[in-house]
């Protein structure tokens, strides 16, 4: 199977152009994150040096979990309802071409907002908080573990995302579902953050394999979803 | 360091080129990567260079239609579309059932039926959307299976009967993502040519979602025309349109037809089918009838004459009877009679020197003219009460 790049580039930016004339997904992508920033920062700026959990900036890897999904959801369902669909479908493009644009277009975004909240938060906690804190909380394997983690399990939210959109004729159902669907990386890494689940590299990296099986196998499994005469007739 | 960065600067330089070098090539021969014989046979036996259809169209849109020759596209020796015993089902329902036609190269085959026929699905079917439960069909010079799925929809166009452009986005922008879908050489050309094509070219900049549905519809057929395609399934691409804009989207299809671009119509407009289409079928559910429209006519209904007169004949069978290529009459609505007769050029002298012996006053004696209209009524009515009882 070959992948078209010129195809995948169509839909990708098709949909960064659709980001861009409709300010409400920017704004609901954009306010996701506060979710996320507010118990951190509430938890890291009340407290002094050794009353604060080590590895709670992982919590921030919620951002890359919960944020991609709601537009992932919208995918493919969006297009369906919009009746956008077919038209795409009647050209030569492949189910996992179409696919990779979708992916990548909720990807990016959800990357440089992720990334972009976390440098946020280090440059307040460097600069604001406790002495010591900062020290405590900003060490470099939770650096990398950000880094690494926040595509991994943004790609994941987004392959579930799309696979529910698939599966969906109701955008609403689609994306509560979505959104439901990524709370469990959301709780792992929350879990992770707050020392209830020990962080060590074994995890890390067992988590990493995991996470990019999963995504390996999130664009096949969804590929091999996406039916283009039940997408378009609507029998299941 | 420096070495390395310039054997990668070197590198990349020559593979652009190539790819450029392949690029151009592609270029020069629009529709190529023919992957039958039948195909690569086509596009040897064009002689003239081969001219997209969208330049054709933005040719026409400037300047008056050239002297055609024939579509640089076309493929001798098989039909554009072959369709044998077709079906297709949705579990227990039948959306269209044995289906068996062809449509040449350069025919403009328009498709007719009531709402639910099956016309959209057949369409669908044959744009490789739809799996067929039964049968087989040969699109533009493929075999209909899920293997050549890619490459036919490369050859073919559809044009929905709902535009589907994305609202948000401008006319061009819709126009640039679907030039990349269809790997359109020179994308920005075509598009051009596109939208002189459907007179759209000073709305380019503007939002799909503030054109009104006429404009929308025509945005859809440019585009349709993006891909150059040899096969063109239009569904119902007048609905919703102006007048004006309907004569263009039929003078557009006109110049098609004559690139020996095959054009699939589906329409409920019988007028349209009528005026544009070299042949066409009626479906309701299971193909009705198919031939050119005059021949359906003549197939449907006995060739007739109608006399209208001033007052009414006192004896009409006896004016009538007898005469040569006469078979029968009866009496019409206002005063007229109808009088079915084997050859009108015989028939016609005959009546009416018949009619002024009897000393009639005669208003008019004409040919009755059926039109694609009644035939459609005819068959679907037939269908209708053979469903009732």
């Amino acid at each position: 199977m070959s992948i078209s790049r010129r195809h995948v580039r169509a839909i990708f930016r098709k949909e960064l152009r659709e980001y861009r004339h409709n300010g409400s997904i920017v704004w609901t992508m954009a306010v996701i994150p506060l979710v996320f920033v507010l118990p951190t920062i509430i938890n890291v700026f009340g407290v002094a040096a050794g009353s604060v959990h080590a590895d709670l900036l992982l919590y921030m890897l919620g951002i890359p979990a919960l944020v991609p999904a709601v537009v992932a959801a919208y995918s493919v369902v969006g297009e369906r309802q919009q009746g956008t669909l077919e038209p795409v479908l009647t050209t030569p493009i492949s189910r996992e071409e179409f696919m990779l644009g979708k992916a990548l277009a909720a990807l990016v975004p959800s990357l440089v907002i992720a990334y972009g909240v976390y440098v946020v938060v280090v440059a307040c906690i460097e600069l604001f908080a406790q002495p010591g804190v900062a020290a405590e909380l900003v060490r470099w394997p939770e650096l990398l573990a950000q880094l690494l983690f926040t595509p991994l399990l943004a790609g994941w939210s987004i392959w579930v995302g799309i696979a529910i959109s698939t599966r969906f004729g109701e955008v609403r159902v689609a994306q509560q579902l979505g959104a439901l669907a990524s709370f469990p990386s959301v709780l792992v890494t929350a879990l992770i953050a707050y020392a209830v689940i020990p962080a060590s590299l074994g995890l890390a990296i067992g988590g990493a394999v995991l996470l990019l099986l999963l995504n390996g196998l999130g664009w096949r499994v969804t590929s091999a979803a996406f039916q283009r005469e039940r997408l378009i007739s609507g029998t299941r | 360091m420096y070495h390395l960065i310039r054997w990668l600067i070197r590198t990349w330089r020559s593979r652009r080129a190539v790819t450029q070098a392949q690029t151009q090539t592609q270029n020069q021969t629009p529709g190529a990567a023919p992957t039958t014989g039948e195909s690569a046979a086509g596009e040897a036996a064009s002689v003239e260079p081969p001219v997209g259809l969208v330049q054709l169209a933005a040719r026409r849109a400037t300047t008056p239609p050239p002297a055609l020759t024939g579509s640089g596209r076309k493929i001798s020796g098989s039909p554009a579309l072959s369709v044998n015993g077709l079906t297709k089902r949705f579990g227990d329902r039948v959306a269209f059932q044995d289906l068996s036609f062809e449509v040449g190269h350069g025919e403009v085959f328009g498709f007719l039926g009531p709402n639910g026929a099956g016309k959209t699905t057949t369409v669908r079917t044959l744009g490789t959307l739809f799996a067929p439960t039964a049968g087989s069909a040969s699109v533009a010079g493929l075999p209909l299976s899920p293997g050549n799925g890619a490459e036919i929809r490369r050859r073919i166009s559809i044009m929905p009967e709902s535009p589907g452009l994305y609202l948000r986005l401008s006319v061009a922008e819709n126009l640039e993502c679907f030039a990349d879908l269809y790997d359109a050489p020179d994308p920005r050309g075509r598009i051009d040519r596109a939208l002189r094509a459907v007179h759209l070219a000073d709305r380019a900049q503007d939002p799909c979602g503030a054109l009104s549905k006429g404009l929308r519809q025509r945005v859809a057929l440019a585009r349709a025309l993006l891909s150059d395609p040899t096969v063109l399934f239009l569904d119902e691409p007048t609905a919703g349109l102006d007048p004006v804009a309907a004569r263009d989207v039929h003078e557009l299809i006109d110049d098609l037809r004559q690139r020996g671009v095959t054009i699939f119509l589906t329409t409920h407009r019988l007028e349209e089918a009528e005026r544009l289409c070299d042949r066409v079928a009626i479906l309701n559910r299971t193909l009705r009838t198919v031939g050119r429209p005059e021949e359906l006519r003549e197939r449907m209904f006995a060739k007739s004459l109608t006399v209208r007169t001033l007052a009414p004949l006192p004896e009409p069978g006896r004016v009538f009877a007898g005469l040569p290529a006469v078979d029968g009459w009866q009496p019409d609505a206002d005063q007229g009679y109808v009088i079915a007769v084997s050859d009108t050029r015989i028939a016609a002298p005959a009546v009416t020197r018949a009619l002024v012996q009897a000393g009639a006053d005669v208003l008019s004696v004409g040919e009755s003219r059926h039109s694609l209209e009644d035939v459609y009524l005819e068959l679907i009515d037939t269908d209708e009460e053979a469903s009732r009882r």
